[in-house]
């Protein structure tokens, strides 16, 4: 991973079962059509940022998020 | 159509006509609110000046309707505040609907104890009635009306004037103009200056009405209502019972067909219902610009207001943007007049209210983009937001229908001093307004009644500090006991606040330090 130095996100697992999260995340999206994924997707962007409510971990994530997409 | 009545003001030929040829401190181009305010902030401080304008009446139309809280405050001192707030519609409560349902209200002063309210709804063209009147009045003050500006003539140390009257041409000759003659500024064009920026793609459609039924006092701002489902509407009451409904167009709209009074009545019928009877006040369209000047002093030309930066109307920045404007201007003005000053100060006039309109820029852009879009993954954004607003509260926060017109923060201005002491735990700090709060025996009085036409000194404690040690010119005001204003203020005894004369604070202490408030002063006035 290029230039994401290690800051306020956290990059070590924080799930006691990881798979399970991961298949809800992936299941709650079933029978939605693009455009309902993207409604989806930013509900759900939006409930989690609030609740997390740092800034920094925020703004780390997003770039982490960008920059991980550029490198595919 | 107008329910209100426009006057003609007065021409007087200018006696400049006959051969008169006095040189005047200052020239102002433009009677809008902004002109206006600034002769009477000048005229406060014994600075005589001209106003020219090409018309001979107020503002065309309701245009700048809600009047902030700060811009409320500067017109108190010319004793034309409370005449607004009792003409216009004061209101703190706003409601958003999604549809055709509410998903929220809201409440913009939550904090009692000010004087003035966060806004009053009042129509630019009695704001500046109000403001003409108060000037006819002033004997330091020059209304020139049917003046219109013709050539613009900068020198190194002062300015020529071309002005065309119905009786001739004549020339007035100037230390200092000051163009605030709006966002098509005459004279920011006779001088070739460029006004870069952006302009949006969106239209929107203002129409006032004079609803012959009774209102709610409160803002509404419906996404995607029934009557116009595809943007958003905005409806604001003003004074004499009209309603300012905003109707976002879409880029692909045709203004002029949308502007014809069957397709707005067709609206609105659908908005108010069957029962519901309305005349038609004033139509117009307009465009999402965001300008600002590179400089707003030019040599001894200095614009102020629209003429300098432009921005979006959501949040209400532009006219009250205007008036902080004029008001950071006029006393640093004054005192370059009077010699007190370096002309050097001035350039904190551009730096401070550079900062204030990007500020602003930067605010109603925000607004313009929540409420319109420029991209699909930001309307998709934005639609979660309202959907999650009526049942999740922290989304309400993020609806943005136009933030609060608040004063702007003046970071690291170099008039102010920063703070030494660490043990702040609120308060305005340097480069933020001042706050009002209630003051004297009874809690009857306000703090903005007590500050000096030029500095004041700010301290709280039960004894009185030692004043009249300081430059002559300040004013001193002290908080005892236990109230708002200490709160508001975090005053310990011995906490000293240097106001500027703009209600900004310069300095602040937690001893009373006769050197330090000098040596903040000096800075403060481009003396140190």
């Amino acid at each position: 991973m290029a230039d994401i130095t290690t800051g306020a996100l956290r990059r070590t697992l924080n799930l006691a079962r990881p798979d399970d999260v991961y298949n809800a995340i992936v299941d709650a999206h079933r029978d939605l059509s693009e455009e309902q994924c993207r409604a989806f997707d930013a509900r759900l962007i939006l409930l989690l940022a609030n609740h997390v409510g740092d800034e920094a971990v925020l703004r780390e994530a997003l770039r982490a998020a960008r920059e991980t997409m550029e490198e595919t | 159509m107008s329910s209100y009545t426009y006057r003609h003001y007065p021409y007087t030929r200018p006696a400049e006509l006959d051969g008169q040829r006095t040189r005047r401190p200052v020239v102002i181009v433009g009677a809008g609110m902004a002109g206006p305010t600034l002769a009477l902030a000048l005229a406060r401080r014994g600075v005589p000046s001209v106003t020219l304008d090409e018309d001979d009446t107020v503002s065309l139309g309701s245009r700048s309707i809600c009047q902030a809280k700060h811009s409320l405050e500067i017109w108190d001192r010319f004793g034309v505040a409370n005449r607004m707030a009792e003409k216009g519609i004061t209101w703190e409560q706003g409601e958003v609907y999604l549809h055709d349902k509410p998903v929220f209200r809201f409440n913009l002063q939550p904090e009692p104890g000010h004087k003035f309210p966060a806004f009053v709804n009042l129509q630019q063209y009695y704001v500046e009635e109000y403001l003409y009147e108060r000037c006819l009045a002033d004997s330091l003050i020059e209304m020139r009306f049917r003046n219109k500006v013709l050539a613009v003539t900068p020198g190194p140390d002062g300015v020529a004037v071309e002005v065309e009257t119905p009786d001739g041409r004549y020339t007035l000759e100037a230390d200092w103009l000051v163009a605030c003659d709006g966002v098509r500024s005459t004279v920011r064009h006779l001088m070739d200056l460029p006004y870069p920026g952006e302009v949006f793609h969106d239209r929107f459609l203002i129409s006032d009405i004079r609803l012959l039924s009774e209102l709610p006092k409160e803002r509404r701002f419906w996404f995607y209502p029934p009557f116009h489902p595809t943007n958003s509407v905005l409806l604001h009451r003003q004074a004499d019972n009209v309603l300012r409904v905003d109707f976002q167009l879409g880029s692909d709209a045709d203004p002029e067909e949308e502007k014809k009074p069957e397709n707005i009545d067709r609206r609105l019928r659908q908005m108010f219902g069957p029962e519901a009877r309305w005349e038609h006040e004033w139509t117009s369209v307009y465009t999402f610009t965001c300008r600002m000047m590179e400089r707003f002093v030019h040599g001894r030309v200095i614009f102020a207001g629209d003429a300098a930066h432009v921005v979006s109307p959501f949040g209400a920045r532009g006219g009250n943007g205007a008036i902080a404007d004029v008001d950071n201007l006029a006393w640093k003005l004054a005192m370059v007049l009077a010699k007190t000053a370096p002309v050097s100060l001035l350039d904190s006039y551009c730096s401070e209210r550079r900062a204030a309109a990007q500020e602003n820029i930067l605010n109603s852009t925000r607004s313009t983009d929540f409420i319109t879009p420029k991209f699909h993954a930001s309307r998709v954004f934005r639609d979660a937001t309202l959907s999650l607003a009526r049942d999740f509260p922290f989304a309400r926060a993020l609806i943005n229908s136009g933030r609060l017109s608040v004063p702007t923060v003046q970071p690291d201005s170099p008039l102010d001093t920063p703070d030494g002491d660490a043990d702040w735990l609120r308060g305005p700090g340097p480069g933020r307004a001042m706050l009002d709060a209630p003051v004297g025996r009874d809690g009857s009085g306000w703090l903005i009644d007590r500050l000096g036409p030029g500095f004041t000194l700010l301290t709280f404690g039960e004894t009185d500090v030692p004043v009249g040690d300081l430059p002559s010119g300040v004013t001193g005001v002290r908080i005892a006991g236990d109230g708002l204003a200490r709160q508001r203020y975090d005053g310990r005894p011995g906490t000293t606040y240097l106001i500027r004369p703009d209600r900004y604070v310069a300095a602040r202490w937690r001893r009373f330090d006769a050197a330090a408030i000098a040596a903040a002063i000096r800075r403060a006035t481009g003396n140190g």
